[in-house]
C-alpha cells in the first residue's frame, strides 16, 4: 500500500474521463493505481534534469499533404451507425453547462 | 459592408475611464481559413452545405483515422502571421483533451507549447500598437444546435450535432493586453479583419461565424496591479466588441467598489439584453491534460518557403493608409481614409488621379458615393477624373457634381460632360449671377443689411434665395465671392 | 517448421494454376469450422467473403493475370484493423456491431497482394493485455495446451497462425503484443520499425508505439509478408518515406560476421528454461559465424515504467472519442455528460479503465512532469542508450517473454505481475526499433520459447537474416 493517490485524485481522474466508478471501485482502483506508481518510483532516483524528451521515435518534419478535395463519406450510411439522429444530424441528450 | 468597419478617430482619442478605473483588454480572434478542405483531410470546408455531407474518417474521429496536415492552411496561417509581423517559427502539434458532443475526437488538435507565429504587432489606425502575443493553428468544432423548448442551452430538450465544421482550419490571433478601451478593441478587430481580407486568408464573416472574437477584460487603478480577468465568449459583430467591453468592465468596477472580489469566469455576452452572464467558473480549472499529438510530425518553415511566402503578401491596408493620406494631404485615420481602404477603393482613387482627376474630389466622392461597392466601383476611373476636372474648373457645383455621379453610377460611366448638358447644368457666367445676387439683396434687405453688419449667419438666407433662383445650378462658392466683394 | 502449407508455397501453387486459391481457403474454414469453437481465435469469420476473394483470385490466374505476390493466402486480421463493411470491435463492447466505413491501409495492401482474409481475431480489449484474457468476447486458447494463454494482446492472431487456421495473420504491437504471443504460441512474429506500416484504419492504443506486422510459421513467409505491407503511406503523417526492401533476399546469407549484442544488464525475471534455451540461440549463432558481443543499455530497466506511463497517456486520449455520439454504443443519460460516463462506464472492461485512469492522472495537472514528461525523457535515454549499444553490434538477441505460456487466471488478480511480461519487449516500442521472436525450443512442458532479436532503425533486413539462422538452427 502507498500514499501516491488519494480516493478523492482518482475520482476527479475519473470524471476527467468520464467514468463512473462504484465506491468499492474507487477503493479498489486507488490501490491498484497506487501500487503501481510505487513500482514506477524506480524513476524517482533518476536524474533527468538535462535530459529532452523524446516524443516519436522516428525524426519526420513536414509532412504535408495538398488542399484538394477527397470523396467524403455518405451521410445516410454514417448516421444509419449512429445511436440516434434527426434531421441529417447526430441526436444527443441535453447539453448541461458550456464548454465549446 | 457593415458601418461598424467605420472607425473614427474622434472616439478612439478619448481614453476610456469609469469611476477611476481602466480597463485592460486582450482579444483572442478565431478565423476559419480560406483553404477548399479541413485541416486535416479532404472533405470540402465549405459553409452552408447540408448538414453532415462534408465528413470522412477524420472529421468523424472514427477508429483508426489519421491527420495529415493541409499544405495551403499552413501557408495561409503564415500569411497571417507575417502580416501581424509575427515570427514564424517550427512548431508542433498538441491534443487538448476535453469531452464535448460536437469535438469528435474529445480532444482538438490544436498548436500549445510551439506556435507557428509568435511575436508581432498590429499598428491601429491612429498609430497605437497592440502587440501579437501568438497566431497559432487549430481545428474547427462542429455545430451544436439546441432543439426543444428554448432554443438555448439551458433547458433545450436535446441537442443536434452537424460535424460540417469539424476540422475546418482556424488560426486563433491572440493580442497582448494592450487595449484600454471599447474603441481600440474594435478598431482592432476593425484592422484585423481588413488585414484577413488584404492577404486572402480568410473571408472574415462574423455573421457567419468565420471570424469570432473572445475578450479577456480585467480592471484597475492606472499604473496599478492587473485585477482578475473574465473571458468573454461569442461576441458576434464588432459593434458587440465594444458594447461586451464596455459593460463587462464597469461591471467588474461595480463589483470592486461595492466590495466583492471578481472572479475568474468565462462570460458569455448576450446580444439580446447587452449583458454578459456566468458560462463558468474557472476556479475547478480546466485540465485539457495537453500532450504533444503523436499523429503529427513536426512543422519545420524552411526559411525559402516563409520568404516565398512573405513576398506573395499584398500592401496591407495601414501602408496602403499612409499612401491614400499622402496624396490627399490628410492624416491615415481621417474617416474617409480609412474607409476607402478599407472598402479596398484606394487603388481606385490612384487611378482616377493617373486619369488626370483631382485627388481631394476624388476622395469626396468615392467615399459618399461607393459605399456600396467593393474594390472596382462601376464607373471607370477616367470618367471621375473627367467629372472632378469639371468641378475643379468651376463647370460644376458639387452639388451639381453629385447628381451627375448617381448617373455615372447608374449607366456604369459615361461623359461627365454630356450629362450635366442633359440635367441644363451649364455654368452660368459671371454677369448672370451678379444680376442675379443684386436680385437677392433687392428681395432680402434685412439680411443685407444684417450681412453688411457683420453677422455671417445673415449670407444663408441670401445664398439661399439665389440657390432657388438659379434652381441650384449656381455655384455657392462664386455667390459668397460676389457678395462679399459687394460687402466691400 | 509445422506441418502446416506455407504461404510462400500456397501462393506458388496458386500463381502457378497447381492450386485453386478456392480450395485453399475452403480447407482454412474447415479447419476453423471443426476447432476454433474451442480455440476462439476469431471474433468473426469472413467466410463468404473469403470465398468471393478467392474465387476472384483464381478468376485472374485463369484470366492470364498476376494476382499479385500473396495469391489466395488466407490471412486473419487482429480485429483492432478496420475492414469495410466488417465487424471490427477491438473485442470491445462499445464497438461491437460497428461497420467501418473503410478499410485499413493494410488491409487493402494485402488485398492488392492477391491475399484472402478468412477473418477478425480475438484480442484483449483495445489490445491492452499480454493474456487476451481481457476480451470483452471470452478468453482465446493457446492451441498448444488449451488450459494456457496464448499470450497477448495479439493472442487471437498468434493463435489463428499455430492452429492452422490460416499461414498468415497480422497482429499489432505496442509493447510486445505481437512477439510475446508469437513466443507463447511458437510461431514467428515481427515488429516492424515504427513507421513502416502504415498505422492508417489501425485503432489506437498508443499513437507513438504501435506497429503492425506479421505472425507466420516461417521466417521467410514473414519477409514476404512485410515486403506487402511495409512502404510509405501518405495517408500516415507517421510513415516513412521509404520503399519496402526486398526482405526476402537476404534470409539465406548466414550470419558469418555478424556482431550479436547480448545485454549484460538486462532485468532479471526470465524462468530458467526461458534463459537457456536463449543461451543456446546465443552458441548457435556464434557456431554459424557470429560474433558475440556483451553491450550495456542501461536505460532497458525503466522501460516498463515508462511504457506504462506513456501508452495509457496516449490511449486515455485514444480512446476519448468513444462518447456514445457518433458511432458504437450508447447507453442514455439525463443529459450528455451523463450518457457519456454511462456508455464508457458500461462499454470499457476493468483493464481498459484502469489505464484510462492511469494515463488520464499521468497527463493531468500537476502530475505531467513528474510522470508522463519523466517518461519522455527516459525514452530519450533508451534510444540514446541503445544507439551506443548498435555501435558495438548489429543486432540484439534477448528472450521475447520471461515465461512460457501461462494457466489462465494466473495473473489476473495483479495487474503488475501482467506487465511484468513486456519487460523484454516494451523497449523496441518506445525506441521505434525494429524487433521480431523467433521459436527456438522447448521450455517448461514442453511449450515453446521465443528468442528476440532487436535491429537498429530501419534494420529489419538484418533482423530477418539473424532469425532465419536461428530458425535453421533451432533444437
Ligand atoms: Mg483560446
Ligand atoms: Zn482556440
Amino acid at each position: 500500500m502507498s500514499d501516491r493517490l488519494t480516493p478523492d485524485v482518482v475520482a476527479k481522474v475519473a470524471r476527467l474521463a468520464r467514468l463512473d466508478l462504484t465506491p468499492d471501485e474507487l477503493d479498489r482502483a486507488t490501490d491498484q493505481l497506487s501500487d503501481m506508481l510505487d513500482h514506477f518510483a524506480d524513476i524517482d532516483k533518476l536524474d533527468l534534469r538535462d535530459v529532452e524528451p523524446l516524443n516519436s521515435p522516428y525524426p519526420l518534419v513536414n509532412v504535408l499533404r495538398d488542399d484538394v478535395e477527397q470523396p467524403t463519406l455518405d451521410r445516410d450510411e454514417v448516421l444509419a451507425a449512429a445511436p440516434k439522429s434527426e434531421d441529417g444530424r447526430f441526436w444527443v441528450p441535453p447539453i448541461l453547462g458550456g464548454d465549446s | 459592408m457593415s458601418t461598424d468597419t467605420n472607425v473614427t478617430s474622434e472616439t478612439s482619442a478619448a481614453p476610456w475611464a469609469f469611476e477611476g478605473y481602466e480597463m485592460v483588454v486582450g482579444l483572442e480572434v478565431h478565423v476559419e481559413l480560406a483553404t477548399r478542405t479541413k485541416l486535416f483531410s479532404g472533405s470540402p470546408n465549405r459553409f452552408g452545405d447540408e448538414p453532415n455531407t462534408n465528413i470522412d474518417p477524420v472529421t468523424l474521429g472514427l477508429p483508426g483515422a489519421l491527420p495529415v496536415l493541409n499544405r495551403q492552411a499552413v501557408e495561409l496561417a503564415m500569411k497571417i502571421g507575417l502580416a501581424l509581423n509575427c515570427t514564424v517559427q517550427p512548431c508542433t502539434f498538441a491534443r487538448k483533451n476535453y469531452f464535448y458532443p460536437d469535438m469528435p475526437k474529445a480532444y482538438q488538435i490544436s498548436q500549445y507549447e510551439d506556435p507557428l507565429n509568435v511575436d508581432g504587432w498590429l499598428d491601429l489606425p491612429d498609430g497605437t500598437r497592440i502587440g501579437i502575443e501568438r497566431a497559432h493553428m487549430e481545428e474547427d468544432a462542429g455545430k451544436t444546435v439546441h432543439a426543444g423548448a428554448s432554443g438555448r442551452v439551458h433547458g433545450a430538450e436535446h441537442s443536434l450535432i452537424d460535424l460540417n465544421r469539424a476540422g475546418v482550419p482556424l488560426v486563433e490571433i491572440v493580442s497582448r493586453p494592450d487595449m484600454r478601451s471599447p474603441e481600440q478593441a474594435r478598431q482592432y478587430v476593425s484592422e484585423l479583419r481588413a488585414i484577413l481580407l488584404a492577404v486572402g486568408a480568410s473571408d472574415a464573416k462574423m455573421e457567419e461565424g468565420s471570424m469570432r472574437v473572445d475578450a479577456n477584460v480585467s480592471v484597475r487603478r492606472p499604473g496599478g496591479e492587473l485585477g482578475t480577468r473574465c473571458e468573454i465568449k461569442n461576441v458576434n459583430s464588432i459593434r458587440s466588441v465594444g458594447r461586451a467591453i464596455e459593460y463587462e468592465a464597469k461591471r467588474q468596477i461595480v463589483l470592486i467598489e461595492g466590495g466583492e472580489a471578481v472572479r475568474q469566469q468565462t462570460r458569455h455576452w448576450d446580444e439580446g439584453d447587452g449583458k454578459t452572464h456566468t458560462l463558468r467558473d474557472k476556479e475547478d480549472a480546466d485540465d485539457y491534460r495537453y500532450f504533444l499529438e503523436p499523429d503529427l510530425v513536426p512543422l519545420v518553415p524552411e526559411r525559402s518557403w516563409v520568404e516565398a511566402v512573405r513576398s506573395s503578401l499584398p500592401v496591407l491596408p495601414s501602408a496602403r493608409r499612409v499612401a491614400l493620406a499622402e496624396a490627399a494631404g490628410s492624416a491615415p485615420d481621417d474617416e474617409s481614409i480609412v474607409t476607402i481602404v478599407d472598402r479596398g477603393q484606394d487603388a481606385y482613387v490612384f487611378a482616377v488621379v493617373d486619369a488626370g482627376g483631382d485627388v481631394g474630389r476624388a476622395v469626396v466622392h468615392v467615399q459618399q458615393a461607393f459605399a456600396e461597392f467593393d474594390a472596382a466601383p462601376p464607373v471607370p476611373a477616367g470618367d471621375l477624373a473627367a467629372l472632378t476636372t469639371l468641378e475643379t474648373g468651376g463647370q460644376l457645383t458639387a452639388t451639381q457634381a453629385k447628381t451627375v455621379l448617381a448617373v455615372l453610377v447608374d449607366r456604369g460611366g459615361g461623359d461627365p460632360a454630356a450629362i450635366a448638358a442633359e440635367h441644363g447644368f451649364e455654368a452660368m457666367d459671371t454677369s448672370e449671377l451678379e444680376a442675379m445676387v443684386d436680385e437677392a439683396i433687392a428681395a432680402q434687405p434685412d439680411a443685407w443689411e444684417k450681412f453688411r453688419a457683420g453677422e455671417g449667419k445673415a449670407m444663408g438666407a441670401l445664398v439661399g434665395h439665389i440657390m432657388k433662383a438659379s434652381k441650384g445650378q449656381a455655384d455657392g462658392k462664386l455667390v459668397s465671392q460676389i457678395l462679399q466683394q459687394r460687402k466691400g | 517448421m509445422s506441418e502446416y502449407p506455407t504461404a510462400l508455397q500456397i501462393a506458388e501453387g496458386v500463381r502457378s494454376g497447381d492450386l485453386k486459391a478456392v480450395d485453399v481457403v475452403e480447407q482454412h474454414l474447415t479447419t476453423i469450422a471443426d476447432t476454433d469453437g474451442e480455440i476462439h481465435a476469431f471474433n468473426h469469420v469472413m467466410a463468404d467473403e473469403a470465398r468471393e476473394r478467392a474465387a476472384a483470385v483464381d478468376a485472374t490466374v485463369a484470366a492470364g493475370g498476376d494476382p499479385g505476390p500473396m495469391a489466395g493466402v488466407p490471412v486473419a486480421l487482429k480485429d483492432n484493423m478496420c475492414t469495410r463493411g466488417v465487424p471490427t470491435t477491438c473485442s470491445s463492447k462499445i464497438l461491437a456491431g460497428w461497420l467501418p466505413p473503410y478499410d485499413a491501409t493494410v488491409v487493402q495492401r494485402l488485398t492488392a497482394a492477391g491475399a484472402v482474409f478468412v477473418g477478425k481475431t480475438n484480442l484483449d480489449e483495445f489490445a491492452m493485455g499480454s493474456s487476451t484474457e481481457n476480451s470483452a468476447f471470452g478468453p482465446t486458447r493457446n492451441p498448444l495446451d488449451t488450459e494456457r494463454v496464448p499470450g497477448g494482446s495479439s493472442g487471437g492472431s498468434a493463435a489463428a497462425v499455430a492452429a492452422g487456421f490460416a499461414p498468415v495473420s497480422l497482429g499489432s504491437d505496442t509493447g510486445g503484443s505481437i512477439r510475446q504471443p508469437a513466443a507463447l504460441c511458437g510461431v514467428v512474429g515481427v515488429k516492424p520499425t515504427y513507421g513502416r506500416v502504415s498505422r492508417l484504419g489501425l485503432i489506437a492504443f498508443g499513437s507513438s508505439l504501435d506497429q503492425i506486422g506479421p505472425f507466420t510459421h516461417t521466417v521467410a513467409d514473414a519477409a514476404l509478408t512485410l515486403e506487402t505491407i511495409c512502404g510509405h503511406d501518405p495517408g500516415d503523417s507517421t510513415s516513412i518515406p521509404e520503399p519496402a526492401p526486398e526482405f526476402s533476399a537476404v534470409l539465406d546469407r548466414g550470419v558469418d560476421g555478424l556482431r550479436i549484442g547480448r545485454i549484460t544488464d538486462l532485468p532479471e525475471g526470465a524462468d530458467p528454461d526461458v534463459v537457456a534455451r536463449t543461451d543456446e540461440a546465443f552458441a548457435a549463432l556464434e557456431s554459424a559465424g557470429a560474433t558475440i558481443v556483451d553491450v550495456e543499455v542501461p536505460a532497458f530497466t525503466y522501460g516498463l515504467t515508462a511504457y506504462y506511463l506513456i501508452a495509457p497517456a496516449e490511449a486515455s486520449s485514444n480512446l476519448a472519442r468513444f462518447d456514445g455520439v457518433r458511432y458504437g454504443l450508447r447507453v442514455d443519460g439525463a443529459d450528455v455528460e451523463e450518457m457519456m460516463r454511462n456508455t464508457r462506464t458500461a462499454g470499457f472492461g476493468d483493464e481498459v479503465k484502469r489505464r484510462i485512469l492511469l494515463g488520464t492522472y499521468a497527463l493531468s495537472a500537476g502530475y505531467y512532469d513528474a510522470y508522463y514528461g519523466k517518461a519522455l525523457k527516459i525514452r530519450r535515454l533508451m534510444a540514446e542508450d541503445f544507439a551506443a549499444a548498435y555501435q558495438q553490434c548489429d543486432v540484439l538477441l534477448t528472450p521475447s517473454s520471461p515465461s512460457v505460456a501461462f494457466p489462465f487466471g494466473s495473473k489476473t488478480d495483479d495487474p503488475f505481475a501482467m506487465y511484468l511480461c513486456d519487460t523484454y519487449t516494451i523497449p523496441a516500442n518506445l525506441t521505434g526499433d525494429p524487433a521480431m521472436s523467433v521459436p527456438f525450443g522447448d521450455g517448461a512442458d514442453d511449450l515453446p520459447v521465443g528468442v528476440q532479436i532487436i535491429a537498429p532503425s530501419l534494420g529489419e533486413s538484418v533482423m530477418l537474416q539473424v532469425a532465419a539462422e536461428l530458425e535453421r538452427s533451432a533444437p
